[in-house]
């Protein structure tokens, strides 16, 4: 039995990082609000770097519940469409210096949101990962969790779901 | 009574994340928040389409039934986000600004239920609802 040799590291690496950078540049909204993904293989962890655009309540101050929303549905939307293109990425059908270029498969939209606050966000980091609970051809369900300070510690959790793009009709 | 409604302006007017998405606060009192967001390209959810983030409608959301918690008659002061469900029934149309209404329909000394419709230009056809449960806090 022969198989083929595993590609280098690097080459590996290089195209599943352009591949999720050219996913995140291509959205204003995450830049606006400051959010980064870090990866392990296929993992996403999103990242809520700290501004003080980013403060609802001054007084106390906390981070406005609004961008607690948006930074877990930021999560749960890229995580989904992360998981969705992956084989297309591995296997080479998408390609991810034309992704750069602008050239970008339809993203999954939202249906619904919800979003549980359990305490109040300090004003620092907060961490989110999300779980896709169900994905099918036509919708999916997704799970996300936020945390500042201690991972069991959760500061938010939220549930969505989602109308995933249709292939074009002439490729069944 | 006027003393509440000039003081929940003041608060709404002071949050540094509402600044930053612009929003400009129509109308408040007596449980009823009217509050806009004018279309930016900072906004942008999906590039080829120029459509709003769905996030930045729910901050929208989020900020105006907190206002209409906050102008309750009944409300004593501050509030934070229980719980907030939203329901995109369609895309916004880009370029246009979005509006939110929201009611505070019941309030207990603990717990303010609160109701929001966001709409564009077309005020027939809703952008997204909302409904959610907020707390009920001490003074300002």
């Amino acid at each position: 039995m022969s198989r083929s040799r595993p590609e280098p590291i690097q080459v590996v690496k290089q195209r599943r990082d352009a591949a999720l950078n050219a996913l995140l540049d291509s959205v204003p909204y995450i830049r606006f609000l400051n959010v980064s993904f870090d990866r392990r293989g296929d993992e996403l962890t999103a990242q809520l770097n700290f501004k003080d655009k980013h403060i609802g309540n001054p007084f106390l101050p906390a981070i406005h519940g609004g961008v607690t929303a948006a930074f877990l549905e930021i999560t749960a939307m890229v995580t989904l469409n992360w998981s969705h293109l992956w084989e297309r990425i591995e296997s080479g059908a998408l390609d991810p210096e034309e992704m750069a270029r602008g050239v970008l498969p339809r993203q999954p939209k939202t249906i619904d949101f919800t979003v549980d606050y359990l305490r109040s966000g300090l004003p620092r980091d907060a961490y989110a990962r999300a779980t896709i609970s169900r994905s099918g051809r036509r919708y999916a369900s997704v799970r996300v969790e936020a945390w500042q300070d201690h991972k069991d510690k959760l500061f938010a959790q939220g549930t969505g779901h989602f109308l995933m793009p249709q292939p074009p009709k002439d490729k069944p | 009574m006027a003393d509440k409604t000039k003081l929940a302006r003041q608060f709404i007017e002071a949050i540094p994340h509402a600044k930053e998405l612009g929003l400009v606060l129509n109308d408040i009192g007596d449980g009823m928040a009217h509050i806009s967001m004018p279309y930016d390209t900072k906004l942008i959810g999906d590039p080829e389409t120029g459509v709003i983030h769905g996030g930045a409608v729910s901050a929208l959301m989020d900020t105006c039934c907190g206002a209409a918690v906050m102008s309750h008659p009944s409300a004593p002061g501050g509030t934070a986000t229980i719980d907030l469900r939203i329901d995109y029934m369609r895309t916004a149309t880009p370029g246009q600004t979005i509006t939110t209404k929201a009611t505070c329909h019941h309030i207990t000394r603990s717990v303010a239920f609160v109701r929001a419709v966001a709409m564009d230009d077309d005020t027939d056809r809703p952008v997204a609802t909302a409904a959610g449960a907020f707390t009920v806090e001490g003074g300002f």
